[in-house]
This record gives C-alpha cells, sequence and structure tokens, in this order.
C-alpha cells in the first residue's frame, strides 16, 4: 500500500474512531431531548459528574463493578432530583427558558463535582491499553489504536441498547409517545414524570460511560466537560432529535476533523480542532436546518 | 405615599410617550446621576472604583448589548464573549495603527467593527432558529479565541499574546488615574443607556419584540425579518463591542484573548437572565449582582470559617450558586430583579391601602 494512501487511512479511521466516542455524548442529548424536548446544555457537567465520582471511587480501592454500580445509582438519584427539582416546575414553559436552566444546572453540576471531590487531574485506568493493533500493523502497516477500537465497540454496543429501550416494551414506547406529544402522552395516562426521570437516568448512564472512555484518554479533570462542546455540532449536522443522526454525525465530524487537523492544519495556523467542526455543521445548516435526520419545522401562526 | 402619581397630568400625547412619564422616576434617575457624577468620585475610595464601580458599569454595557438581541430581539447568543474580544482587540489596533485617531473615534470604531462581525454572525438566524442559532453564536465563540490566540498580527507582533494597552487621552486631556477612567466610563453608560432605552421604545425595538414574540406572525404583518434580526445582531455587538474595549482600556488595561472565553459569553447571559430579560433597568441590577455575589461570598466563607479556606472551593461553591440561582429565578421570576422592582413600585403605589 503506497505511503500517502495508508497515513490517510489512518487519519480517517482514528477520525472515525473518535467520532464514535463523540457520538456518545451526543446521544445524552439526544434521548433528553426525544422525550422532553430540552436541549440539555449540562450533559458535559454530568459527564464530568460522573466520571469524577467513578475515578475517585476506584482510588478508594473499590471493586471496578461495584464502583461503577454506585457512581450510576448515584446519577439515577441525581436524574430523579434533577427531574424534581428543576424540571417539574418548569413544566410548560417556552423551550428557551428550560435550555437557559440546564446552563444553571451545568454550572451548579460543575460546582457539586469539584467541590465534592477535587479540581485535581484523576488517572482512569478502565483495564484497556491504548496500544496499536499489532495484527492490523503488520499486514497494512496503518496504526490504529487498541483503546479506540474498544471504545467504538462499548459505544456501538450502547447504542443498539439504548435503541432497543426506546423501540420495544412498554417503557420504550411510552418514551416514544413523550416524545411525539407531551401532553396527548400524559392525557392517555402515561407518567410523564417518571418518563423524564428514566431519561434523564439513561442520559446518565451514557454520561458514565463516556466518561470513563474520554477519562482513561484525557485524564478525569475539568476539561472533560468540555467534550460536550465537542458534541453540539454533531447535533447539528444529524439532528437534535434523531439517534442514528447522532452516530453519523459523529462519524462524519470525528473524521472532518481528525482530516481538516493533518491536511488544512499546517497550511492556516493549527489548532483548529477547536472550530472546524462547527464550520462543518454551520455549513450544513445552510442547507439543511433541521440536520441529517432531524424532524421537519414546521411553523404556524 | 411617596410614590404616587395623583395630581400629574399628561396634558399631551408628548408627555405620555416620555421616557419617564411619572415625575418620581425622573427625580430617582436625576438622584442616581448626581450620586454617580458628584458624590461618588468625591468620597468612594479608589478600590471602591476600580474594584465595584467600573466592572459594573463596563458588565452593564454588556448586558445591555445581550438583552437587546436576546431579552428584545429573542435571539440567543452563547457568544458575546467573541463580539467583547473583537472591540478590545480593534480598539487596540485603531488605536496603535492609528495614532492620530481621536479616542472616542476609536471606541466607536471598535464598536463598529464588532457590529460587523455580529451581522456576519448573525446572518444565518434567518435560516436557523433557537437552540441552533445558540450553538452558531458558540461557534463565533470559539473561532474568535482560536483566531487571536493563533495570529500574532492582532497584537502587533507581541510574542506573549498579552499587550498593554496605549495611553488614553481625550481632548488633550490625559486619562490616567482610576477616577479619569470612571468618568469615561461613565460617559459612556450615560449615552449607551440612553441610546438603547430609545431603541427600545422606538419603531425598530417594537420590531424586535415582535420578532421576539413570534417571528412567522411579525413577518405576516409586515416586519421584515432579515433586516430586524440583523439590526439586532448589528445593534447587540456595537454595544458589546465598546464593552469590551472599554474593559481592556480601562479596567484591566491590557488585550488579552483569554479574559473573553466562555465563561464570559455565559456571564453576561446570568446577567440578563438573573437582572431581567426585555429590561434595560435589569441589565443594571443584573450586573451589579453578578459582579457583587462572588466578593459577598467570599467575605462570607472567610467569616463562617475564619479564613482557611481553599480559594478552589469558593469558586466551586460560587459556581453551585450562580448555577442554583440561575434555575431558581428561572422557575420564580423568569423575569428577574426588574419585575421584582416593578411588583414592589405597583405596591408602592397603593400602599398603605390593600387596593
Amino acid at each position: 500500500m503506497p505511503e500517502e494512501l495508508a497515513w490517510f487511512l489512518e487519519v480517517l479511521i482514528a477520525g472515525l474512531l473518535s467520532g464514535v466516542m463523540y457520538s456518545l455524548v451526543a446521544l445524552g442529548f439526544v434521548l433528553i431531548f426525544k422525550a422532553s424536548g430540552v436541549f440539555n446544555f449540562a450533559q458535559g457537567a454530568m459527564v464530568l459528574f460522573a466520571a469524577l465520582t467513578f475515578a475517585r471511587f476506584l482510588e478508594m480501592g473499590i471493586n471496578f463493578w461495584f464502583a461503577a454500580a454506585i457512581t450510576l445509582f448515584i446519577m439515577v438519584v441525581l436524574a430523579v432530583i434533577i427531574e424534581r427539582v428543576m424540571l417539574r416546575p418548569l413544566v410548560a414553559q417556552p423551550v428557551i427558558i428550560l435550555f437557559m436552566a440546564t446552563i444553571g444546572l451545568n454550572y451548579f453540576l460543575e460546582g457539586l463535582a469539584q467541590g465534592v471531590w477535587d479540581t485535581q487531574v484523576h488517572a482512569l485506568d478502565l483495564g484497556i491499553e491504548d496500544v496499536p493493533w499489532q495484527s492490523v500493523m503488520d499486514a497494512t502497516n496503518i496504526l490504529i489504536s487498541l483503546f479506540d477500537v474498544w471504545a467504538a465497540v462499548i459505544c456501538g454496543a450502547l447504542v443498539v441498547m439504548l435503541a432497543y429501550f426506546f423501540q420495544k416494551g412498554r417503557i420504550g414506547r411510552a418514551l416514544r409517545a413523550v416524545a411525539d406529544d407531551n401532553q396527548a402522552a400524559m392525557s392517555v395516562g402515561i407518567p410523564l414524570q417518571l418518563i423524564w426521570a428514566i431519561v434523564w437516568a439513561a442520559a446518565g448512564l451514557v454520561a458514565l460511560v463516556a466518561g470513563a472512555l474520554w477519562g482513561q484518554r484525557l485524564g478525569v479533570q475539568f476539561s472533560i466537560s468540555l467534550v460536550a462542546l465537542k458534541a453540539l455540532p454533531v447535533l447539528i449536522l444529524g439532528g437534535f432529535n434523531s439517534i442514528a443522526g447522532a452516530i453519523i454525525g459523529g462519524l462524519i465530524i470525528g473524521a472532518a476533523e481528525k482530516l481538516a487537523e493533518v491536511y488544512l492544519g499546517p497550511i492556516i495556523g493549527g489548532g483548529i480542532e477547536a472550530w472546524f467542526a462547527y464550520l462543518i455543521a454551520m455549513l450544513f445548516l445552510m442547507v439543511r436546518p433541521q440536520g441529517l435526520f432531524g424532524e421537519k419545522i414546521i411553523e404556524r401562526v | 405615599m411617596l410614590y404616587r402619581e395623583s395630581g400629574q397630568f399628561k396634558t399631551s400625547y408628548k408627555a405620555d410617550m416620555a421616557i419617564f412619564p411619572i415625575r418620581q422616576d425622573l427625580w430617582g434617575l436625576i438622584t442616581t446621576l448626581i450620586v454617580a457624577v458628584v458624590i461618588v468620585p468625591l468620597f468612594a475610595s479608589e478600590h471602591m472604583i476600580v474594584g465595584y464601580l467600573l466592572p459594573f458599569m463596563i458588565w452593564s454595557i454588556a448586558a445591555i448589548g445581550l438583552n437587546i438581541l436576546t431579552g428584545y430581539a429573542g435571539q440567543l447568543s452563547l457568544g458575546h464573549g467573541a463580539f467583547m474580544a473583537v472591540g478590545a482587540y480593534s480598539a487596540y489596533n485603531l488605536a496603535v495603527r492609528i495614532p492620530d485617531l481621536p479616542l472616542l473615534a476609536v471606541f466607536i470604531g471598535a464598536g463598529l467593527i464588532a457590529a460587523a462581525c455580529g451581522v456576519v454572525v448573525g446572518s444565518p438566524s434567518l435560516r436557523i432558529k433557537g437552540f441552533y442559532l445558540a450553538v452558531a453564536t458558540l461557534a463565533a465563540q470559539f473561532f474568535s479565541e482560536w483566531v487571536f490566540a493563533t495570529f500574532p498580527w492582532f497584537v502587533g507582533g507581541a510574542a506573549s499574546m498579552v499587550i498593554d494597552t496605549p495611553k488614553m487621552s481625550l481632548f488633550g486631556y490625559p486619562i490616567e488615574s482610576n477616577l479619569d477612567n470612571y468618568f469615561l466610563v461613565l460617559g459612556f453608560v450615560i449615552v449607551t443607556t440612553l441610546l438603547a432605552k430609545n431603541l427600545v421604545r422606538s419603531e425598530i425595538g417594537r420590531a424586535w419584540m415582535a420578532v421576539r414574540d413570534m417571528d412567522v406572525a411579525a413577518e405576516v404583518i409586515g416586519i421584515r425579518p432579515l433586516y430586524t434580526k440583523l439590526s439586532a445582531f448589528a445593534v447587540s455587538s456595537f454595544f458589546a463591542g465598546i464593552a469590551g474595549a472599554l474593559y481592556a482600556f480601562c479596567y484591566v488595561k491590557s488585550v488579552d484573548f483569554t479574559a473573553f472565553d466562555l465563561f464570559v459569553s455565559l456571564k453576561v447571559l446570568f446577567m440578563i437572565i438573573i437582572g431581567g430579560m426585555g429590561s434595560i433597568l435589569g441589565c443594571f441590577l443584573g450586573a451589579a449582582f453578578i459582579v457583587i455575589l462572588p466578593i459577598l461570598l467570599n467575605v462570607a466563607a472567610h467569616h463562617l470559617t475564619g479564613g482557611n479556606v481553599s480559594p478552589e472551593l469558593i469558586t466551586n461553591i460560587e459556581h453551585m450558586t450562580f448555577g442554583g440561582l440561575i434555575v431558581y429565578f428561572l422557575i420564580v421570576e423568569p423575569h428577574g430583579l426588574a419585575r421584582m422592582w416593578t411588583t414592589a413600585k405597583e405596591k408602592l403605589r397603593l400602599w398603605p391601602f390593600p387596593h
């Protein structure tokens, strides 16, 4: 395989794999948006909160799975509290008000996470080594991180699980009903509050997995919450209310970002990762304002 | 008793449409101005001026800018810090590269450049709305941080990327002391407030509010959406640009891109949520609140724990308090402190009778 092509493929695959991680964070947004129409700006803080809690429990010497279970339990409790304290009084408010409330929540959770634990950088070891995949390396001379592959597999499994959860069974049907129309769902007797709590808890689970994966990569610290900002262009590209959109959007953004950094970065000054994804998303919005898989917005007076 | 409008008759439309139709409000404003212009310079300490009043006034201008865009025109922006950065860097470059330019022209030029950037950022607002637009303004925030961090041209090639602002002089009078800075900023506060207050009372302000309440309906009754939204973006960023330039020149006296990060954008948003969206008075109340709250928390923390509390913990508590207050205000009083003030005035009109 020629050198150039191998390099291109390497960058592309690395981008796609990191895109899967973006998808995972974006998925947390989509879940909540679908069920309650809230654009949850606090998703990043939830990722930080979950990762920090998990990392500190592990540091205390608690068994890996037990620590994960406790953290998940805490995230569920958090979801119930958020629903109870913040969402319930704000029901039927304009969506923009809810959005701003989640910005407040974002700050609250950031402060809480770092106030309860601390602001140091914590290493998080999931037991997956960040080494090149040797057999692929030998065969094609392309360097692929084994950690990235594992992360992609875990994300994929989680996505399949959530998609199944959303499509099948009583709760899945109720979730879709709530997503479609809050009031109609309530009038046929679906417990709206319970559904919201479930959805926020599911978003908490996603935050925990995303936090753990990103945490091993970057170290568990404040900057991990900024990963959520990376997921916003993914959402725009994929549409706010589509799980498939979050995944495909993540792949596109991940790949485009890495390719741009490698091929375009040196020309215009480097460090363009921070905004290039936004640029793609913006250009895309001009053509299709509702995103790739988003529902078409019909406005009536 | 004091706040009663009996005996004040409006005999012309002009009197009815005055900025302050009630005499007590006018007196209140005059008192505030006298305090600001005479009493504060005479009695306030240097620490008072630099630590509280300058940041309060500068943030007020920034908050007015965002309030015009978000509170009046209904376009949510998370990129206000970017426009402030554009204002600060434009002012620096205008002042350094055109040495003969008068100071006022520097600030107004900075505002105009920021306004142009605002129009560019706001141009998708016709096509995309709500969260999508918020994310678009977020893109402007990250893009501006990257531009100012990457290209040394904006700081005249300085290696450190942080540069001191040049000396200022107004009509030959050098602006050096804190008091000079205070008067300069105060002048801008008065002019911008008057401008904003009159803009939102005029045709264009009514068009903004119509678009905010329902843009499709506004379009149907003949309001041009593109012109209305872009003018809101332009005016808003103009104010932000001036605030950013004043922040750099009069307050921190250096230009630094890290001073205008995402937190600044959110901070200004917090100001208008707490102060009151769609209210000019609310901008001042919100700015005062956000400037004073961290100081109060600091003092409280020191008193409660005897001074052995880590600054990190205070920052975290500050974040939690900010976040909690935002949620609290949105639930209890979505129109913020300004609405509380209005309610209090309504009560005062009737006092001491219940109805």
